[in-house]
């Protein structure tokens, strides 16, 4: 049967149209029911939004288009993943040292990876507006992928290496841990317009560039061609959400002056949390990876006071200035990656990954990057380390440290202005005084003191007794405490911690390729 | 790549991550569903309670009524996890895209008499509202669920229930030739029309319960256990006997989908009812408190498009319900007495 073309054709729709025909109008107002009982939580915060419809939908991008899309992007990236398998690539990377960059992102960034997801579906339920419920949404199942995919990714590292078994247990219970998972909490139990500025704009807008070049490049200067992958993959949808975040921002300071300060206060605040948290990347940077990208300081200078500084620049016309404490965090770059790894040499057998002294090499490396730093204040202590180590005396610090209560660090950072002496800052709070790293940290305590008084701290934790496995009985004899909490994080002792060279991982990788420990 | 090493001298450490084995019981190789889904929520340690809600955690397994020993029961016979979801659901739009092609290229629709478009206008357009609503419903038990085995399950759900709100934006634009005047009709008939009241209010009514287990059942159970099989079996001959064959084309894709999610739907239904006898009243009585709000609704709807015949539909549609709740081991009268 041949029949005729239709006579009028149908009106041709730019992308944008379609998306607007197809999507904007699907929301009402109800009449059954109070709008604000259908939509509770979108005013609390005292954000004023007058009319939703001003929303730009930063991505129109339909459902059909979404599903083709993603789904030949997962066609290609799991094609990739099993090859990756079949043909043993965990052994490819430099060495073995590399792996324990992989160990701190399956439990310390994945876990957010899935916090992100359930936290865009609250804020995607909540928002009143019909484009920034979709918007949200198509952020939570992007989210989503983001945790399955590393889980399915990194799953062929963890066959072979320890430490990266039970990256949720652990992301749950363990000290160092405390830190992203608070992080994201704090955010989560935030209103949804908190949670979008915290996570879409101060994270993924300004401050993503600073986790996730350092591990996908970091990953592909070290051989491990499957992080690359899922690294890159997640890049396209990342650009979305960068996008997002620049949207809420502006639809919120376009709305109404009275929120301005709203903003200012939880650019500032979530500037320094998001700050805080990347000082576990800047130590992956400049001693994690055999081979380097760059040194945390050069990331900081080009990813946040050259980009970050144009960004603040732009929205100065809406009354927002430069988060607080930028300055300090500048000040900072030259020591906070050697601060943090002195915590972790400490702490290894505490931790879920290994530590180690850098090879000579390595130690120029850092010498040529951090002139002013380096060879005056922190080569002597590794060198000590080392010459401890060679005697047989590997140092590790068996006492337990006091954490910042906002970013619950242990309190190892030194005073902005003299890297030669610890910060302490410290308020006063219903009768109790309260513990923190900086300035930063205490000011976002002092504007919500009943939120951080709740913070689960986990040394504080351990010292209350509420970190040992149930049925484990505290006053038999010979109970150890420190040994009986490691199991309560779930480890595997002797292989999930301590320092590299005497790790198991160090052992099965030069049995297993016959190549070195340390790569040269 | 090829690589030089020992491979006999390799041991293998272990199977999968302690969280699965832990699961599953032992230490064996596990499939993505399940590295995809065990451990992923948090459990424990929160930080701090939210400010929206202090009087529970931020994840809390009190934010329904019923009780699960174990939530990650609640498992999805479809085994999707993202990579999977994205690919089946890419994979059958490509087919839905060649009828919708072959609808617009011959103008199949948007060429029928006027009275015709209207007609369907009225009798389909307007569910795209219902849909966005089951969108929201959804969205709910994906934020505030607990256990990522039902939480990601409702997540594609709510972008399935996105996708079906476009995909009948769609079926308007191909009714209006792309002005889009049969969305701003079939708006007018959701808020306005007294056929289309009733699905609104329960809609509505649902966005304001917070129990989210009881949105899962309101929604995915009960509304489109009673509305699905109206469509199908129902509406859409009746819409295609009147006005010839083509909207079939378009509306073949929502029972092709209802099919598939059903057997989601009632995997999750099965286990919760099984778990405890409180369980099964609670759920029953969901049963047949939404049953009787969406039959309400459903009455005057079926009445508009089908006549006198509308009452029988909704009738039959009932027992099929029914039927199907039965067999996932609920007795109504239990829960009623
Ligand atoms: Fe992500
Ligand atoms: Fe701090």
């Amino acid at each position: 049967m041949n029949m005729p073309a239709a006579p009028n054709g149908p009106k041709k729709l730019s992308l944008k149209e379609n998306y607007a025909l197809l999507t904007r109008g699907l929301g009402w107002d109800t009449s059954y029911e109070d709008m604000d009982k259908a939509f509770p939580l979108d005013k609390f915060e005292g954000i004023r939004i007058h009319d939703w419809e001003k929303w730009e939908d930063p991505f129109r991008l339909t459902m059909d288009a979404y599903w083709k899309y993603q789904g030949e992007k997962e066609r290609k990236l799991y094609a990739i993943v099993d090859a990756f398998q079949q043909n043993n690539g965990q052994f490819n990377v430099v060495d073995a040292r590399y792996i324990n960059t992989l160990k701190l992102f399956l439990t310390g960034v994945s876990p957010l990876e899935y916090a992100a997801h359930r936290g865009f579906a609250m804020a995607g339920r909540n928002f009143r507006g019909t484009s920034a419920r979709i918007a949200c949404q198509m952020q939570a199942i992007d989210e989503l992928r983001h945790a399955q995919t590393q889980a399915h990714t990194i799953s062929q590292y963890n066959k072979f290496f320890n430490g990266l078994h039970d990256p949720g247990h652990m992301h749950d219970r363990v000290w160092y841990l405390s830190v992203p998972k608070s992080y994201f909490e704090d955010a989560m139990t935030a209103g949804p317009f908190e949670f979008v500025t915290a996570i879409s704009f101060s994270f993924e807008y300004v401050l993503t560039n600073l986790l996730f070049m350092p591990f996908m490049s970091g990953a592909a200067y070290n051989g491990d061609m499957a992080t690359v992958t899922f690294g890159f993959s997640a890049q396209s949808d990342e650009s979305r959400h960068m996008t997002l975040g620049l949207e809420v921002v502006k639809f919120i300071l376009e709305q109404d002056p009275a929120n301005i300060p709203i903003v200012q206060r939880w650019l500032d605040k979530w500037f320094w949390r998001g700050y805080r948290l990347l000082g576990l990347v800047s130590m992956m940077m400049d001693y994690m990876l055999p081979r380097r990208v760059m040194s945390w300081a050069e990331a900081w200078e080009m990813y946040f006071e050259q980009n970050g500084g144009a960004l603040f620049n732009d929205l100065a016309r809406y009354g927002i200035r430069m988060p607080k404490y930028h300055d300090v965090a500048s000040m900072e770059k030259h020591r906070l990656s050697h601060e943090v790894w002195g915590i972790f040499y400490n702490y290894t057998h505490a931790a879920a990954f290994h530590t180690w002294v850098p090879e000579q090499a390595e130690m120029e490396w850092l010498a040529s990057k951090y002139p002013e730093t380096f060879d005056r204040l922190y080569r002597p202590r590794l060198e000590y380390w080392r010459a401890q180590q060679e005697q047989g005396k590997r140092f590790y610090n068996p006492t337990l440290p006091m954490l910042c209560q906002t970013c619950q660090i242990p309190m190892g950072f030194t005073e902005p202005d003299d890297p030669t002496k610890i910060c302490y800052r410290e308020s006063d709070y219903r009768d109790n005084k309260f513990h923190f790293c900086s300035d930063g940290c205490k000011d976002i305590f002092d504007n919500e003191p009943e939120k951080y008084v709740q913070s689960w701290l986990p040394v504080h934790q351990i010292y209350q007794g509420n970190c040992f496995r149930p049925g484990v009985d505290p006053t038999a004899p010979g109970f150890d405490p420190l040994a009986e909490v490691l199991l309560y994080y779930g480890y595997h002792v002797g292989e999930d911690g301590g320092e590299y060279l005497d790790s198991p991982d160090r052992r099965n990788w030069e049995q297993w390729t016959g190549k070195p420990a340390v790569a040269t | 790549m090829q690589i030089d090493i020992k491979t006999q001298a390799v041991t293998q450490l272990r199977q999968t991550f302690s969280h699965v084995a832990r699961y599953l019981g032992n230490d064996k190789p596990a499939s993505r569903y399940q590295e995809a889904t065990y451990g992923l929520q948090a459990e424990t340690n929160f930080h701090y309670r939210p400010l929206w809600q202090p009087e529970l955690e931020l994840y809390d397994k009190r934010r329904t009524q019923l009780v699960m020993k174990d939530w990650y029961v609640l498992r999805d016979p479809r085994q999707f996890y993202y990579g999977t979801y994205t690919i089946t659901r890419a994979r059958q739009q490509e087919s839905m895209e060649k009828n919708i092609d072959f609808v617009e290229r011959r103008g199949l629709l948007r060429n029928l008499a006027p009275a015709a478009v209207e007609a369907l206008v009225l009798a389909l357009v307007p569910l795209r509202h219902l849909e966005w609503g089951a969108n929201t419903h959804n969205c709910h038990v994906t934020a505030y669920g607990w256990g990522t085995a039902l939480t990601q399950a409702t997540m594609f759900h709510t972008m399935d229930r996105l996708g079906l709100a476009q995909h009948l934006s769609r079926l308007g634009l191909l009714l209006d030739g792309n002005t889009g005047e049969s969305l701003a009709q079939a708006k007018a008939l959701w808020l306005n029309h007294p056929a289309w009241q009733g699905l609104r209010r329960v809609t509505e009514k649902m966005l304001v319960t917070q129990d989210c287990m009881e949105v899962f059942f309101a929604q995915n159970l009960v509304l489109d256990g009673l509305l699905y099989p109206l469509l199908q079996n129902h509406i859409e001959p009746h819409c295609a006997a009147e006005h010839g064959p083509a909207i079939s084309l378009l509306m073949d894709f929502l029972p092709q989908w209802f099919d598939e999610t059903s057997r989601w739907v009632d995997a999750v239904t099965k286990a919760c009812v099984a778990e405890s006898a409180a369980n099964h009243d609670l759920v029953a009585g969901w049963l047949a408190q939404w049953g009787a709000l969406v039959n309400d609704a459903l009455e005057p709807y079926a009445g508009m498009v089908l006549g006198e015949k509308g009452p029988q539909a909704v009738k039959a549609v009932e027992a099929i319900l029914e039927a199907r709740v039965g067999k996932l081991g609920i007795t109504l009268d239990r829960a009623v007495a």
